[in-house]
């Protein structure tokens, strides 16, 4: 089936504003997506109708917010195919989820042993790993890239041994839009007892996600950058890994008994929940993830890459263009630099013709600088987007090198 | 020139412009005319933070005055460090100091030119302030 998007773009208000005059062309969702009315007025619903702290009050309101949450981790873990809800805990986003991981591993990962990333990593999944390794005395070691942007799958075979202690990778590249063979690289992995992180923030909103298909131990993602609300993402955690790691944050919702001298602590999710969750956050999220699903995942990545490959298409002509990230499987991103032209010169220029894309280095500055580069231009789609606003975007990128050549 | 009269000079420039992309083409143009920073100051120490692109800001004192000189490799950003160059370079750290830069904001590209862009104007102007405050200090001991 295809997308509607005329009547999706209607259910996006922010679409249909001017930016410099010129009606916006949003291309920078690898950032962040835009809110359709379905989680905004799913937010407002929250606030003016059934706002109230869950899991303690013996009132009604309390009892419909807790029932209306809890609704939304089934629904979550039903989204990603988890085993139970247990495994769903709610964090700020995926460089909280990754952040909470790389604290509690320390009861895993210990001197001389080794983590396993690759060179395409965003920050936020390589920064924790890297400082996780300093305090263990642990090492890092980093999975090459090709110049297309694929993992070699020989070096990653090679470099697996029962040192490792932990491979952590991205799902979707943010820079290049590599899609990864997570799934076979899990099973290699597991081969030798390795547990498996994904990183998921650029794959949620893009392609379908089934943690037990993949069979990786811990699995994380942002609502906001799947059309939900900022501040609220997922870790998804193994029960039997969760239920062994320690606590990671301390205080109410987390506990089971406290006295003055000890406590114990609650059983999953709630573990990992301590103090007041996010609750608008996600039933803004859970109304995001069900927008995804009506409108069909597959549909949305059919969608997208038709965007990508016309775009590429288009590209591809202009002189002195080198795309980013030419691997086989790739999605929804695409990343290029212009011959003599410094991308913050294209980004201002192109911000002034209304279209919002991103240059810079992406959070991945290690990945960046491994190609020899100041920095990218990214356009990267999301289910909105149009082959017009392409078309737009083409038109005004020639503009901008014609002006800055 | 004092800073006020050639701020007005490069208001009464940019207003010659109704376009924004004939602006934009104006400022790469002043950027070509910028003084250029020695090479062998195109070091760490002399590069602003605080921008997507890089740009090395040099500053010495001659007779007074403070003499300026940057280089970018982003071509905008190499206009925007020409056009603070132009109204602040050869001006005594006092005068610096007590500048307001209000002409940024009335040549038209204020969106552009706004503080909280990571275009690295900030840093330079609060660079430019560094060099300023430096120089009169060190004047005041001698
Ligand atoms: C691949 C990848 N990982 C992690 C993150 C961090 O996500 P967040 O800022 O929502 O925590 C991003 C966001 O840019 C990303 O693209």
């Amino acid at each position: 089936m295809t997308l509607d998007t005329q009547k999706i773009r209607a259910d996006f208000p922010i679409l249909s504003t001017k930016v410099n005059g010129k009606p916006l062309v949003y291309f920078d969702n690898g950032a962040t997506t835009q809110k359709p009315l379905q989680v905004i007025h799913r937010i407002t619903k929250y606030y003016e109708e059934e706002n109230s702290n869950v899991h303690r009050g013996v009132h009604h309101l309390s009892q419909v917010a807790t029932d209306k949450y809890e609704n939304a981790r089934t629904y979550i873990a039903g989204f990603i195919n988890a085993q139970s809800e247990k495994e769903i805990i709610f964090t700020r986003g995926t460089t909280e989820s990754i952040n909470l991981m790389a604290t509690v591993l320390e009861s895993w990962v210990f001197a001389n042993e080794e983590v396993l990333v690759t060179a395409m990593e965003h920050h936020s999944n390589l920064v924790p790993w890297q400082q996780l390794c300093k305090r263990q005395k642990a090492k890092l070691k980093i999975i090459p890239v090709s110049q297309q942007g694929e993992i070699d799958l020989d070096l990653f075979k090679e470099m697996l041994s029962p040192k490792v202690k932990l491979l952590a990778l991205t799902h979707i590249s943010n820079v290049l839009g590599t899609i990864n063979p997570v799934k076979e690289m899990i099973e290699v992995a597991h081969n030798y007892g390795i547990p498996v992180l994904v990183d998921g923030a650029q794959a949620i909103a893009h392609t379908k996600i089934d943690v037990q298909d993949l069979n990786c131990e811990f699995y994380t993602f942002s609502a906001h950058k799947a059309y939900g609300p900022m501040g609220i993402g997922v870790l998804f955690g193994k029960e039997t890994w969760l239920k062994r790691l320690p606590p990671y944050q301390f205080g109410g919702e987390m506990i089971d008994q406290v006295g003055y001298e000890d406590s114990t602590f609650n059983t999953l999710p709630y573990k990992y929940e301590a103090g007041t969750p996010n609750v608008a956050g996600v039933l803004g999220m859970e109304a995001a993830l069900r927008y995804i699903e009506n409108q069909g995942i597959d549909n949305i990545k059919k969608h997208e890459d038709h965007l990508l490959e016309y775009a590429t298409s288009l590209l591809e002509e202009i002189d002195g263009i080198r795309i980013v990230g030419t691997a086989k499987e790739k999605t929804a991103v695409l990343s290029f630099v212009i011959n003599g032209i410094h991308p913050y010169d294209i980004g201002t220029i192109l911000d002034q013709m209304g279209i919002a894309i991103r240059t810079g280095n992406h959070c991945a500055q290690p990945l960046v600088e491994s190609f020899g580069l100041p920095g990218t231009i990214r356009a990267s789609f999301g289910l909105y987007n149009t082959i017009e606003e392409v078309d737009v975007f083409f038109a005004a990128l020639l503009r901008a090198i014609e002006m800055l050549r | 020139m004092t800073i006020q009269e050639k701020s007005q000079s490069v208001i009464d420039e940019f207003s010659m412009y109704d376009d924004w992309m004939d602006k934009y083409a104006y400022l790469i143009e002043l950027g070509k005319d910028v003084p250029l920073i020695d090479e062998k100051f195109k070091t760490n120490q002399y590069l602003i933070s605080g921008c997507q692109s890089r740009v090395w800001l040099h500053a010495k004192m001659k007779d007074g005055l403070i003499l300026l000189s940057a280089d970018s490799d982003a071509v905008i950003t190499k206009g925007i460090a020409s056009l603070l160059i132009r109204v602040l370079s050869g001006q005594t750290p006092k005068d610096i100091l007590e500048s307001d830069l209000d002409f940024l904001k009335q040549i038209g590209l204020q969106e552009h030119l706004s503080p909280t862009r990571a275009n690295g104007l900030t840093s330079m102007i609060k660079q430019i302030q560094l060099y300023a405050r430096a120089f009169l200090l060190k004047s005041q001991k001698l």
